[in-house]
């Protein structure tokens, strides 16, 4: 008997299949076992993405940018919108590196299923690694696009100050937030395969229900507390303050979309557990 | 080689259902606001509509080492048992308990993306496979010279041709280490040369000591790979054992039914109704298991007489190869039912399914041309090469012998 051999008789680790059950446990180990899988996903996405690209990277920054301008020209320079004293540019793009990451993630991670069917159908791996994956490969726009706005600041003098450590933070509840909200709308679009053109308008509704275009001082007091409900307002807010220091920091409001967050990643999760044991079925 | 005590894989009473029609159409969702409008108090799980069991109450047992077989007719279940045992799909009922890493090959290039280059595709499906980035990385170069691909390393693989696609996704594949392969049909592509490559490959792992699933409708190969085979029918496990019986016994049920019935040919003026072998030694009609002597006889019906008749017959393999032929001529036939009888001191042709022709002509005029249904299938013992790609259209047992000594002219 070969040492192969005898290595598999001593500590065969019995995998029971059985059918569908347990959807709340989350298999955070099962998940770091496969984090490889996870770096290739990325990387696969990432590669295919500016490899049929005619300006490659650029876009990550040429979206943002564009947009900027004409937020600066018509938010700002025509309606005058309030910037909390920063230049529109400013105001506006801090406000987008959040928003552009969520939005793009978010999509990205709806179609992730579908798009990956025929691996799915044909291998076994924690579905969960996909829409991790599509959240993941958007950070890597994200940090090209910070670049830019990096240029930005040196160009309009403005200074980080140490709120610029809360970053992290809020670009983790950012992470999050297209998480939560991507592995909702990944399971749901493999069953429901129109979900993915509702996608594109519920993005569209959502920038508005955020503070991109204008400070959430905008909103009416009594409004505040329903709107904070969107995570992306903690989000937003939280990104604007912490990379230009203008503002107060917005506590309460990030507190309750914070929670939110919480909630919609928790509930995500369970729910795309539960539709994992059937996706492979239906796709 | 057999395997050992030790089971690595177990499968209880395991059953698998799927909702009719749920394989065939997406829902969309104004399905879900139209069942929410028809029926709002009813819950969504319990919509009505018929269930198929893919998989009915199977238990088997798998020890390590084993290579074991899955047969049956499509839609029988065997990919949805082997879904089962990948984790890509649950099971409705039962259960399975698998020991060991599985690997599955249920598709050529899983994982594959057209606009990556052959290198980025080598470490992108192995992952998806299941392997580790530095066993990917050990492995790499063997990989890539088993492909025969080296020279196109860095171009994208949509400018690669379909056969090199197929030989960079079966290296990857066959570079598998896993304790427990499951294999479906994907050895049913590829250049004939290259399919041997990886038959061998996949021989030598089995030899390494790992059990092997494999699906297939390709008997030979099942014969080829296989020690023990379940044959799967309507979802239930119809027979299991050694793999010649097995296979026999699929072989005969395929075959089993009658001559094809064809209105056209009912109304003729003559036609060939069945044909079978006449000495019933393999208990089978239309198996033939002996090298000895064989009678074949095909069953005539005539609705009037013949006066010139030519008859003809030829044997052909399953690729349509004339395996042997011979015709008659001047038949005078009555009316009714006749038989044409050949007797055969043998036939000796290599193991495998052949089908009869048989043809009649009046004046020149065709009566009834068949090609005769069940097949025969010759299941006689195999006196060729090792090598398959030494054996040949002749099965013939032969003496050999070395002669010391003799004198050259």
């Amino acid at each position: 008997m070969s040492a192969s051999q005898t290595a598999v008789l001593q500590s065969p680790p019995v995998m029971k299949i059985t059918p569908p059950g347990n959807w709340w446990k989350i298999p955070i180990g099962e998940l770091w076992e496969y984090q490889e899988l996870i770096y290739f996903f990325v990387w696969r996405d990432i590669k295919v993405r500016y490899k049929q690209t005619l300006v490659g990277a650029a876009w990550a920054i040429l979206q943002p940018f564009l947009t900027m301008l004409i937020f600066s020209i018509f938010f700002g320079a025509l309606a005058h919108i309030p910037s909390q004293g920063l230049p529109y540019p400013i105001f506006y793009y801090s406000a987008l590196l959040p928003w552009m990451y969520f939005a793009a993630s978010v999509q990205s991670a709806t179609n992730t299923i579908v798009e990956n069917q025929r691996v799915i159908t044909k291998v076994y791996f924690p579905r969960l690694a996909l829409p991790i994956s599509s959240v993941l490969s958007g950070l890597v726009d994200f940090g090209v696009s910070f670049l830019m706005f990096v240029a930005m600041m040196a160009y309009y003098h403005v200074r980080p100050t140490p709120a610029l450590l809360w970053m992290p933070v809020f670009l983790l509840m950012a992470v999050a937030t297209a998480l939560g909200i991507g592995l909702w709308l990944s399971a749901l679009n493999a069953i429901y395969r129109d979900v993915r053109y509702v996608v594109p308008f519920l993005v569209q509704f959502w920038l508005f229900a955020s503070p991109v275009a204008y400070p959430s001082s905008l909103v009416p007091a009594k409004w505040k507390s329903l709107y904070s409900l969107n995570p992306m307002t903690g989000v937003i807010e939280g990104f604007r303050w912490s990379l230009t220091g203008k503002g107060n920091p917005p506590g309460r409001l990030v507190l309750i979309s914070a929670g939110v967050v919480l909630f919609v990643l928790i509930a995500g999760l369970g729910y795309f557990q539960r539709m994992e044991t059937t996706i492979a079925d239906v796709v | 080689m057999s395997g050992s005590d030790h089971t690595v894989i177990g499968v209880h009473a395991l059953g698998k259902r799927y909702r009719v029609g749920e394989r065939e159409r997406y829902l969309a969702l104004r399905d879900l606001f139209a069942r929410a409008a028809l029926a709002p108090f009813r819950s969504t799980k319990k919509t009505r509509g018929d269930y198929l069991w893919a998989l009915r109450d199977i238990s088997l047992e798998i020890r390590q080492g084993e290579v074991v077989g899955l047969i049956g007719r499509n839609g029988a279940g065997k990919s949805t048992l082997l879904k089962i045992l990948a984790r890509i799909t649950r099971p409705t009922t039962g259960f399975a308990e698998v020991s060991g890493r599985v690997g599955s090959l249920l598709e050529v290039g899983t994982g594959f993306h057209p606009e990556l280059t052959g290198r980025e595709n080598v470490y992108l499906s192995g992952a998806i496979l299941g392997m580790q980035k530095a066993e990917i990385a050990r492995k790499f170069d063997e990989i890539v010279a088993f492909a025969e691909v080296d020279r196109f390393l860095d171009t994208p693989l949509k400018h690669y041709s379909s056969g090199m696609q197929m030989r960079l996704a079966f290296a990857v594949a066959a570079h598998l280490e896993p304790e427990i392969l499951l294999v479906d049909e994907v050895l049913a592509v590829g250049d004939l040369r290259f399919q041997k490559k990886c038959l061998g490959k996949m021989g030598d792992v089995a030899k390494a000591g790992r059990t092997i699933i494999f699906v297939s409708h390709q008997m030979n190969q099942i014969r080829r790979l296989c020690e023990r085979v379940y044959w799967l029918d309507g979802g239930q496990i119809r027979e299991s054992g050694p793999t010649a019986e097995v296979v026999g016994a699929y072989e005969v049920a395929m075959s089993s039914g009658d001559l094809l019935e064809n209105t056209d040919r009912a109304a003729s003026k003559g036609r060939f109704v069945r044909w079978e072998i006449a000495d019933l030694s393999s208990g089978s009609p239309h198996l033939l298991n002996t090298l000895g002597p064989v009678t074949v006889r095909f069953v005539l019906e005539l609705k009037r007489p013949i006066h010139n008749g030519h008859h003809g017959v030829a044997l052909r393999g399953m690729d349509n190869q004339l395996i042997w032929a011979w015709a008659t001529s001047e038949l005078e036939l009555e009316m009714g039912s006749h038989e044409f009888r050949y007797t055969f001191p043998m036939l000796p042709v290599r193991p495998g399914p052949y089908r009869w022709h048989v043809s009649l002509y009046d004046d020149g005029k065709l009566i009834d041309a068949l090609e005769c249904l069940p097949e025969m299938i010759v299941a006689t013992e195999n006196y060729q090469h090792s090598r398959d790609e030494w054996n040949g259209v002749l099965n013939v047992p032969c003496r050999f012998e070395v002669l010391e000594g003799v004198r050259v002219e």
